[in-house]
């Protein structure tokens, strides 16, 4: 089954499209930080951006199979690590997310999403039968709950959410039963005042200002009120790169990171959005289209599993922006400055050029 | 570990491709999203970005200084801050909100959120003041909350300041906030907040000293901090305005006057400038360039001396013996008595079965007889009683009102008090009643109705010894306003021509008044040729005088004294409330005729080139023994 690849059967048109979201990434980080105090953050995503072309390269080089047979002891130490965060972590900002090794700071929780896609394709791909069990929904909830209940306690409750497109789309792919779904909504419904109680405050403030936008306009709603204005002003040719007053005179927040879309739709206007959406369409369609050509069920999984959490950042950050979705901390997959999201978008991607190298059973 | 893959169990290919649609249609979703956004809404979030990003301030012009007539600063500006409240989002400004504002700037909460809803019907891009000048703790707390209240802001303004304090007060008045009924009228240029004068100097010629604010369009990034600025419309200073008020006179009929109530009124009375303005008590405009704590406000109404009140134009009170120049005046020219005429004064005279007492009579003696001239020096009330009954009130209200009094003078001055003068028509209208014989005796010495305002004295007496030709009173110089495009008022001189003979009368016995030993004796200066009228009015009756012995039941003292007697440069009109007796007015006209010729004398050539100097020097000093070291004229 290993069998050997070719560097021209790269999937370079996943590789070009990727690369092309970061290249207008990076170009409205200098836009939006330029001349400000966070200017150097450029020339570090241009590194990032970089170093995971290179990781992506080699990863595909891989057979995935073989990361697919160190998952136990990946898993085991995702969580051993994960724990470990919380219990000794030095908080930053109030939050224990990030890990410093060497000087650079990562957010564990990005490589935790790697290794739960990779965990959920092994798993679909050894059960066997046309469909999912209750047992299944007991182990993979057991599985996949415990990493998300760490980061959760993080606090990171954006990125947990990020956890469980990736197992919806297991199961799908698995094959649900109608009453699987019925079930699941029932639970969810009577989950939903439990979760309620435990979250934080501002969390809670996020919701309400999500259900009612015009409460405060001081408050939290004020980040989507500015970036909506930011988006709204840009009009169908946007205002040119440099010149979103919004994100440039510090209205809209952290313009450069999880809302770089905001900044990107005030300075390009339409056109901007449309091309960017376009871009983010056609990745995950191939990516899609990957999963159905894939040599096997486990590449099949890993591909569906990685455009799952690819399509839920992206549809929930831009969506947020417009008021689509509450506001969360979830970073815009190669557009957001961040090593640790442009690191597991790439190494993703990586994975996925494995899995389409070796799409061809002889 | 070893992991089976089982080849051959795909997935049905629908899956993929539902999970294909589901994208599509999400990302369609979004596109309408951002469509909405982006072409439905651009012009309106268009706006709210510019508003998020431009501010626009107020420039606020430096209000005109006012000078003296030789230019000395009688109200200046210095450079203060105020606090602005920034109005882009009115809804923000939710009352614990404002009451944490009004906390940090030390206002009362309830008069900010009165503010804050009075402004809501502006335009929201103008922003109001909150606090004139602010104090270094306002500065600071406006500069440390800027991320809790972006809604403040200091904008540098020029304070209004008034360096000689309460000497100029009354006459120059004091700016404030523009009332509410002032924006309400009809085409009101003023905005809530905005300075205006709300009496004297300050308010008539607002239009003069206001500048027009400017706007200035700054660039602010979200915690308020100014980036940039874009274009400005550039603030037009106020224009300067000189007065004629003299400050060496103001100061010198200050210190005259001292701590006694009343006023004191200096007028050139050939040209009708005001070269002297004083009422006391007074109060210091300082206050009120600041917003007028409420305090200060209460203490400043509810004194019943009315430090507020200008006393030189709107105290309304009896003129007591001054009007017997004006009863004089009406006797000789309407040919009713000649100079010689005598009249003998027993101290007591009864006339229409009434009992009428000259002030002597309390002494026990009357004046005996005496003659026109005698009666006015020694201020005989038999003498000018009789002449009350010859004329009656009708020829004394005629030549009272032609001579100055019972109207404004129509000085460049809010409020002018009009005084009155008596007349049968007068009581019809105001008491329905038939007017009474024996008042027009009372009217004959200046008492009863009759009320008269201290620059009113000053205007007829200087107008009656100048021949009968009076200059409107002013204080600004017709010729600047012309230059600034202010239209003065028109009439500025009337003429109401006397007889050489009753001019020459009246000043003569005005002369004897302050020379003869007369009533004015006080005044007698050997090197001044002052002429002047004493008075002393009385407030009550002499009967509940006696009995009440109050101080507001004191009468008041007058003394109106011109010099030089023959040819008046300047007329002082001097007034003690509650004097007692008009000898403690006479001093105080004296010492400011006094300062004006010592002026004069001693007035330095202008520092030029020495050639010119020399050639002035000697001209000045060619000039002195004529000047006003010559000796009065016997008579």
């Amino acid at each position: 089954m290993r069998k050997v690849v070719r560097f021209r059967d790269c999937d370079w048109v996943l590789l070009g499209l990727a690369l092309a979201i970061a290249a207008i990434g990076i170009v409205e980080i200098y836009s939006t930080t330029a001349q400000t105090a966070l200017a150097g953050q450029v020339r570090r995503q241009v590194y990032w951006v970089l170093l995971g072309l290179l990781l992506s390269m080699a990863v595909s080089r891989i057979d995935y199979h073989l990361v697919l047979e160190q998952i136990p002891w990946l898993y085991g130490v995702t969580i051993l690590g994960l724990g470990a965060l919380l219990v000794l972590g030095q908080p930053i900002a109030g939050t224990k997310r990030w890990v410093a090794i060497g000087g650079l700071t990562f957010q564990a929780s990005e490589m935790a999403k790697l290794v739960i896609i990779l965990m959920v394709a092994a798993y679909f791909a050894e059960r066997q039968g046309k469909f999912v069990t209750w047992k299944d929904f007991v182990k993979l909830g057991i599985l996949v709950g415990l990493p998300v209940v760490l980061v959760a306690l993080e606090p990171d409750l954006g990125t947990a959410l990020t956890f469980f497109p990736i197992v919806a789309a297991g199961f799908f792919l698995a094959g649900l039963r109608a009453r699987h779904l019925a079930v699941l909504a029932l639970l969810g419904a009577l989950m939903l005042p439990v979760g309620w109680h435990f979250l934080k405050p501002y969390q809670r403030e996020r919701l309400i200002s999500y259900v009612h936008p015009s409460k405060d306009t001081q408050g939290s709603s004020y980040q989507a009120t500015q970036a909506k204005i930011a988006i709204g002003s840009g009009g169908f040719w946007g205002k040119g790169i440099r010149s979103g007053t919004q994100s440039r005179l510090g209205f809209v927040p952290v313009s450069h990171a999880d809302f770089i879309f905001a900044a990107f739709a005030e300075e390009q206007g339409f056109v901007g959005t449309l091309l960017v959406l376009l871009l983010y369409l056609a990745l995950l369609l191939r990516l899609l289209d990957g999963a159905q050509t894939a040599g096997d069920r486990a590449g099949a999984f890993l591909l569906a599993g990685f455009a799952a959490v690819l399509f839920f950042q992206v549809a929930v950050n831009i969506g947020m922006m417009v008021g689509f979705f509450p506001v969360t901390g979830i970073p815009l997959p190669l557009m957001s400055q961040g090593g640790s999201s442009a690191l597991f978008t790439f190494l993703g991607l990586g994975l996925a050029m494995s899995v389409n190298m070796r799409r061809f059973v002889n | 570990m070893e992991f089976r893959f089982p080849e051959d169990e795909r997935f049905p290919a629908w899956k993929i491709a539902f999970l294909q649609y589901v994208i599509a249609a999400t990302f369609l979703a979004l596109l309408i999203g951002y469509w909405r956004l982006q072409i439905g809404q651009h012009r309106q979030y268009l706006d709210q970005a510019e508003r998020n990003r431009i501010r626009n301030l107020p420039v606020i012009a430096p209000r005109g200084r006012i000078l003296d007539r030789e230019g000395r600063v009688l109200a200046d500006n210095f450079p203060a801050f105020s606090v602005l409240l920034m109005r882009e989002s009115p809804a923000a400004l939710t009352p614990a909100r404002v009451e944490g504002m009004a906390r940090g700037l030390q206002l009362d909460p309830a008069d900010l959120q009165r503010l804050v809803e009075r402004t809501t019907k502006l335009p929201r891009f103008q922003p109001v003041v909150l606090k004139q000048s602010a104090t270094m703790a306002d500065i600071a707390f406006v500069e440390s909350h800027r991320v809790e209240y972006p809604e403040l802001d200091l904008l540098q303004v020029q304070q209004r300041s008034y360096p000689k304090c309460a000497i100029v007060a009354a006459v120059l008045g004091y700016i404030g906030e523009v009332s509410e009924e002032m924006i309400a009228k009809p085409g009101s240029p003023y905005r809530p907040g905005d300075v205006v004068g709300r009496s004297g100097i300050e308010r008539t010629y607002n239009s003069v000293l206001a500048g027009r604010d400017g706007m200035q369009r700054v660039i602010v990034n979200s915690r308020g901090q100014e980036m940039g600025s874009m274009t400005a419309i550039n603030a037009l200073p106020g224009n300067d305005l000189r007065l004629t008020l003299d400050l060496d006179l103001q100061m010198a009929a200050e210190a005259a006057l001292g701590e006694q109530p009343g006023a004191v009124v200096a007028l050139d009375p050939t040209t009708g400038e005001v070269l002297a303005m004083v009422s006391h008590p007074s109060f210091d405009p300082n206050d009120f360039a600041r917003r007028i704590d409420q305090e200060t406000w209460q203490n400043l109404n509810s004194d019943p001396q009315k430090p507020l009140m200008n006393k030189a134009i709107q105290a309304h009170l009896a003129p007591g013996s001054v009007f017997k120049i004006v009863t004089g005046t009406a006797a000789l020219e309407t040919g009713t008595i000649k100079p010689n005429y005598t009249v003998n004064c027993p101290g007591v005279i009864t006339i229409y079965g009434h009992t009428y007492h000259d002030w002597v009579y309390s002494k026990g003696k009357g004046h005996g007889s005496v003659d026109f001239h005698r009666a006015i020096v020694v201020s005989c009330d038999v003498y000018f009683y009789t002449l009350g009954k010859l004329l009656g009130i009708e020829k004394i209200a005629y030549f009272a009102k032609r001579l100055g009094l019972g109207s404004r003078t129509g000085i460049d001055l809010p409020s002018e008090d009009p005084g009155l003068i008596p007349s049968p028509e007068w009581v019809r209208r105001a008491f329905k009643r038939q007017w009474w014989a024996g008042e027009t005796i009372s009217v004959a010495i200046g008492q009863g109705a009759v009320a008269v305002t201290p620059l009113q004295l000053a205007y007829a007496i200087g107008g009656i010894a100048c021949g009968g030709v009076f200059r409107r009173p002013h204080l600004a110089f017709r010729d600047q306003l012309l230059a600034l495009g202010v239209n003065p008022q028109e009439e500025t001189t009337r003429e109401f021509p006397l007889r050489d003979d009753t001019v020459d009368a009246l000043s003569r016995g005005m002369w004897g008044v302050v020379n003869e030993g007369g009533t004015g004796a006080g005044a007698h200066d050997p090197s001044l040729d002052i002429a002047g009228k004493t008075g002393t009015a009385q407030v009550v009756s002499a009967e509940l005088q006696d009995s009440a012995r109050k101080a507001e039941y004191k009468d008041n003292a007058w003394f109106v004294g011109y010099a030089p007697s023959t040819k008046p440069e300047i007329v002082v009109s001097a007034l003690v409330m509650q004097g007692n007796h008009s000898t403690v007015a006479v001093p105080i006209a004296r010492d400011v005729i006094k300062a004006y010729f010592g002026k004069k004398a001693s007035r330095k050539p202008p520092p030029d080139q020495l050639q010119t100097q020399v050639r002035v020097m000697s001209q000045v000093l060619g000039a002195l023994p004529g000047e006003p070291g010559r000796a009065p004229q016997q008579r």
